[in-house]
This record gives C-alpha cells, structure tokens and sequence, in this order.
C-alpha cells in the first residue's frame, strides 16, 4: 500500500493527476471496510483529510454550500441545512451511527456510488449541483448525472468532488418527506430509501412534484413517470392510483442479501402513497 | 507524527497508515479499547475524536495528526470511578464486557453534552453499538441514570 498525503488542493489535484489509479480518503468509513477485509492490498490511497477548507458548510444568497469534506454530523445539526433543506439534515442523521456520522463525509457518500447511499433521494430532489475539481479545472455536475452504475460514477480521471451546491427552490413546497426503511430504525443500510418534495396550487392541483428512491435501482432514481402523471391533478385516489401503476417504469429493484424485489416494491408503493396522503 | 492521546502529547514514527485501534493498542498500550466487527456496525473500538464518538477501527493514524483522542482509560480510576462506570456497575450495563468500552465512550460523549436521558435518545445515540449479552435494558438503564444524576 502507497500513501500519498495531501497538504493542500493544489498538492492533492496534482497527486492525483499524477496517480490517478489512486483511491482519495475522505473519512474513510466505507474505504477502511476494504482496508480491513485485504481488498487494498498493494493499492495507492491519496490522503485528503488536511484539506480543512473542504469541510466548511455556509449559507449563499442561493441556498447552502456543503464541502465534501463535510462530515454528516456537521451537516445534520447545521442551522441552515435543517431549515432550508430538512429532508437532507433528516437523511444524515439515518446514516449509520453516531460514529459514522461523525466521521464519514457527504463528498465521501457520494464518490462511494452505493445505490442505497441514505442522502442521495434528498439531493436528487433537490437538485443538488455536485462541483468537481481536478488539474485542468472545476465543473458543475447536475446531481442526476453523477451516477454511471453501482459504485461508478461519472467523475473524471484525476477529478475530485469539491463540494455540494443546494438551492433553495423559488417557491416553499408545502410538503416535504424523508423516510429510510431498513432491519433497524438506526444503524442499518437501507432496504428502500425515499425523499418527496410537493407543491400545490390554490385549487389542490399538483403545481409541481419531485419524488425520488434509493436502493431500488442501480442508482438513486427520480420517479419522472409518477411526477409527470401527477403533475396538474387533483391528488384524488384515482390520481394517485393511476401514477403509482407506472411505479415499475420508475424503479427496478432486486432480489439481494438485504431485501426482495417484491418487497421493495410493495414498500416503494406504501412510501409514496403515505406521502401523498400526508396531511 | 503528534496526536494528544487521553491528555498527552505523544508521538507516532511508525506505518502512516496504521489504523487508530492497532496504534492505541500495540504502541501506547491503551487495550481498554476493543475490535469487534472491524466494519463500522459494533462499535466496540469507539474512541472520542476531539470530543466525538468514532470508530477507530476505521481511521488510519494519518488522518487524526494533532488530534485529541480520548479511550476508556481516561475516563475513570479504580478508586475514583466516572459516573457512567459507577451507573453501570450499580445497574448491571456489562456483562461479558467486550462493547463496554465502547459503550461507555459514547455514553461520556452524550453526557458531557448534556443529552436526553429519555430512553428513546438514548437508544439512538447508543444505536452505534451493539451489545450480544444484556439485551440493552441495563445499558439503557445505566445511561439513563448517570445522565439524570448528572442533570441533579
């Protein structure tokens, strides 16, 4: 095993650059189980833990700034997170335990690609724009395309995830809902993993709608069958019956050590229905 | 390397990327702390990473350089006992003893910053660590005293 330590950005984008094979080190929750089962044997592990700037989290005009760095704890009890984006603040307190919160990363969470990452429906929901940074310059990823499979993402050779950019949507949903089901009411991975944000008109017709699951397909999914079915209709029964008979174009969940496909459906279903009927 | 270890400046010249655990145990002697799982779910290695429960079977030394990390061995004395390791031994919180340590250190980090002692918070602060033997009422029930004493 080859450690590189990073000082600073400048030495980590041109230590990655130079070793791009190299796996970066944010908290190391998830990197560590490999560590400790012999999967990194002989691997190159770039240290960014010094980049303490990558940690901060503050509020913009826009909305919130969150730095990779930034570890679930901070982002849970942040001020601004709980009141500008609750669903997020919510998600990161249902990430492992205190321990894993305290010290595993959202920039972490996300490079980690695990379709059951528990934040990933509150950041596709909102939208989140994920910045990259690497040698030849920074980009803004839209959150949906970040994701190329399980484990995979899109970022680039040489590329590292800066931080994250939430913006508070122009108009305040009047409904927003997170709920994680897993073996455990803490502490476990998620069997399926919801995030809903909902805006209604003065008529209680759908003005606008996003919905979005985790663990239920290779990756966080967006439901834009259902959104689009919803979206001008009075949240009736036959509305919502009619939008949750597309559920299957939505999501593609499996059968694995976790869960069933069957069940991930039948609880997907009762998540979404649950949260349409909310009060 | 230097790291502040239960109130001391120490220093580490060995791996870089020794993990936590492994450093307190071998090289400083610090065998209160225990490995469990050695993935994150049992919590037996929690240690205080300037202040906060961690799982130092998951930190390598690199990453906690002029840190301040608290073990188990710094909360008490056999002759002058911490609260929580007064509640456990009058409630019955151990057991077989392996997750105590880290049980107790996430415990100290809940106490320290007064939390809850409603069983439901305290439930899910300890959800880090598990415990094989107690079926947790004793755990829970020693928290909950030594946090109640301390609200006193």
């Amino acid at each position: 095993m080859k450690l590189l330590t990073a000082r600073d950005e400048r030495e980590a984008l041109r230590l990655y650059k130079r070793y791009p094979e190299a796996l970066p080190l944010a908290g190391g929750t998830d990197l560590m189980v490999g560590w400790n089962t012999g999967r990194l044997n002989g691997k190159t592990i770039l240290d960014l833990s010094r980049l303490k700037d990558w940690a901060r989290i503050r509020e913009t005009p826009m909305g919130v700034w969150i730095g990779a760095l930034a570890t679930h704890t901070a982002i849970r009890v942040h001020p601004a997170v709980k009141s500008r984006f609750p669903l997020l603040a919510e998600s990161s307190e249902t990430i492992g335990g205190r321990q894993i919160q305290n010290q595993g990363t959202l920039g972490g969470n996300i490079a980690n690609a695990s379709p059951a990452g528990d934040t990933f429906p509150a950041l596709a929901v909102y939208e989140a724009k994920i910045h990259t940074v690497s040698d030849a310059g920074r980009r803004v990823v839209p959150f949906s395309e970040i994701f190329a499979g399980v484990k995979q993402t899109t970022l680039q050779k040489g590329e590292l995830i800066e931080g994250v950019e939430l913006t508070t949507p122009s108009t305040e949903p009047c409904r927003q809902g997170f709920r994680k089901v897993g073996t455990r009411a803490a502490q476990a991975i998620s069997k399926t993993v919801f995030a809903g944000l909902l805006w209604l008109n003065k008529d209680r017709t759908v003005d606008d709608i996003r919905l979005a699951l985790g663990s239920v397909a290779t990756s966080v999914r967006r439901l834009e069958h259902i959104e689009t079915s919803l979206t001008g209709q009075k949240l009736d029964p036959k509305a919502i019956t009619r939008a949750l008979n597309l559920l299957s174009r939505d999501i593609h969940p499996i059968d694995d050590i976790r869960s069933t496909r069957d069940y991930r459906m039948l609880v997907s279903r009762n998540l979404i229905t649950s949260f349409l009927n909310a009060r | 390397m230097q790291v502040k270890i239960n109130n001391k400046n120490r220093s580490f010249n060995g791996t870089p990327f020794k993990r936590l655990i492994d450093v307190l145990r071998e090289d400083f002697g610090l065998t209160g702390t225990k490995e469990g799982c050695s993935e994150g779910e049992c919590g037996a290695c929690t240690v205080l990473l300037d202040g906060k429960p961690v799982n130092s079977c998951l930190i390598s030394i690199c990453q906690v350089e002029g840190a301040a990390i608290e073990t188990v061995e710094s909360l008490g004395l056999p002759e002058k006992l911490h609260p929580l390791q007064e509640s456990f031994l009058r409630e019955g919180g151990a057991q077989c003893g392996i997750c105590t340590p880290g049980m107790l250190m996430t415990a100290a980090a809940y106490l320290k910053a007064g939390g809850d002692p409603s069983p439901d918070a305290i439930r899910e602060e300890l959800a880090g660590n598990l415990c094989r033997c107690t079926g947790y009422q004793h755990i829970i029930n020693s928290v909950a005293k030594a946090l109640s004493e301390n609200k006193k």
